[in-house]
């Protein structure tokens, strides 16, 4: 099952550029929730700071407290250990090449250490079809490079990939915005379906992608956060003036 | 300001096409009222033929609305804006075929006696034509301030409308020889009374579009 994820007065920098400024939020358990805002606006590194990718930047530092559930992410944990309970989905599918399907699904609980072939195969069974990607692979996993596959294929692959290490929640930066509009809704698809286990966390340009997936939605401007509500006060109608300004397109 | 200058252009331009709407809709109502208390039957036939054209362009600005809601895709001030307009003119266009009712009692009674009777016609309109024509400043300017004050101008136009209802059904009581007229004057006035409920509907989507609140039935929700 998700996790909410509580988020006190978190704050980060690149060298000297203050890129978050003072996030407070709460993302509820099993839920869908969105990231908008422009180019630049901070909603990438916020979602770095949720797993922990951020410090690795050896420029980059964060200050706040960022609770999975009862876990300080900061605290009572590892960056590796909150790698696995956060799955991340990236803008572009990113394979690995030289790997079947059946490999790529499993790299993360190999790197894991789990080697017992029967959880394995369990395993693959399992998240490809959580993934909607089962049917169409399941005759050629150990033949087909994850490579082969098509676009929106190879991205359900990643996101079999992300949940066969079985984490809590899902973090989704731009997860359709490189495939074709059939791919996109297959992905829309699972993210509703997949709310039921995890807790989803997307961030996305398109506007239109938020308000069909996501039951609350963040806007970040400059650094910080202007207004989370739930998705249908935002785009119907939002408090805050520069909320408006920038999903009617009058700035960006 | 940078952004969707196109689209901003568009709304602007269905804006146009719905005050053009709501100024034929305006004139017929006024045209019938005239026709009324002239009993001018020119009038009413001026009525009549203006009739297809509001219908029409109620057509071309429901497409326009549907284009901009397919193709652009729409948030906040702006889909509630598209909204609002796609309803006032099906408003607008009701409001035109009052009009045309009222004409066509007008003629009606035109094969009867010019007789005086009690109510005051002439003075509905003019209330009801007051709150079509404050509800559409309010669209305008966007002002839902001036919007909430034609919703309390609805109750005066349903109490004249009663009262009317009151003084004709007696005279039909007391001079049946006056059904005719009687009845006919008792349906104009239903009609102007329609007149101000459908300035009421105009006025609830103004409020709709500037402060996103659905005030219609006396519930206001955000």
């Amino acid at each position: 099952m998700g996790v909410g994820i509580l988020v006190e007065n978190l704050n980060a920098w690149y060298g000297s550029t203050h890129t978050l400024q003072d996030i407070n939020l709460h993302i509820p358990a099993n839920h869908a929730t969105a990231l908008i805002g422009p180019s630049g606006c901070g909603k990438s590194t916020f979602v770095r700071c949720l797993n922990r990718m951020h410090e690795t930047n050896p420029v980059a530092r964060a200050t706040g407290v960022v609770k999975m559930g009862e876990i300080d992410i900061y605290k009572d944990a590892s960056p590796v250990e909150i790698r696995r309970r956060l799955g991340m989905v990236f803008q572009r599918p990113n394979p690995f090449p030289t790997m079947s399907i059946y490999d790529n699904v499993i790299s993360g609980l190999k790197l894991n250490g789990f080697r017992n072939r029967q959880i394995l195969d369990e395993t693959v069974e399992r998240s490809l079809k959580q993934a909607a990607l089962w049917e169409e692979v399941k005759d050629d996993l150990k033949k087909k490079s994850g490579a082969s596959l098509s676009g929106g294929q190879q991205q359900r692959m990643c996101i079999a990939r992300a949940l066969a290490v079985d984490p809590e929640v899902l973090l989704m930066d731009e997860p359709a915005s490189a495939l074709d509009p059939v791919s996109t809704s297959k992905i829309e698809d699972l993210i509703f379906q997949l709310k039921s286990q995890y807790t989803i966390v997307i961030v996305t340009h398109n506007m239109q992608q938020a308000a069909r997936v996501a039951e609350n939605t963040g806007f970040f401007l400059n650094g910080k956060m202007v207004e989370f509500d739930s998705t249908h006060k935002i785009f119907t109608n939002p408090r805050d003036k520069r909320t408006e300004d920038y999903i009617t397109g009058r700035f960006g | 300001m940078a952004g969707r200058i196109r689209f901003h252009q568009s709304l602007d331009d269905l804006k146009e096409h719905l005050l053009v709407m709501a100024g034929m809709a305006e004139q017929a109502i006024q045209r019938s009222i005239e026709a009324y208390r002239t009993r001018d039957l020119s009038i009413c036939e001026l009525v009549f033929r203006t009739e297809p054209s509001i219908n029409r362009l109620e057509r071309e600005i429901d497409q326009m609305a549907l284009d901009l809601l397919a193709m652009e895709q729409p948030m906040a001030i702006d889909l509630r804006f598209i909204l609002s307009v796609i309803r006032i003119n099906a408003d607008l266009e009701r409001v035109g075929d009052q009009a045309v009712n009222i004409a066509v009692r007008v003629r009606e009674m035109g094969a009867f006696a010019n007789i005086d009777l009690p109510v005051d016609i002439p003075k509905l309109a003019s209330l009801s034509s007051a709150m079509v024509r404050k509800s559409l400043q309010a669209f305008i300017d966007a002002d839902a301030e001036l919007a909430d004050s034609v919703l309390l101008l609805d109750d005066q136009v349903d109490k004249m409308n009663d009262a009317a209802f009151y003084a004709l059904s007696t005279l039909i009581k007391e001079k049946p020889e006056l059904t005719p007229q009687s009845l006919n004057a008792l349906i104009i006035a239903r009609n102007l009374e329609r007149v101000g409920d459908h300035a009421t509907n105009i006025a609830e989507d103004v409020i709709f579009w500037v402060r996103g609140s659905d005030v219609r039935h006396h519930s206001p929700t955000t």
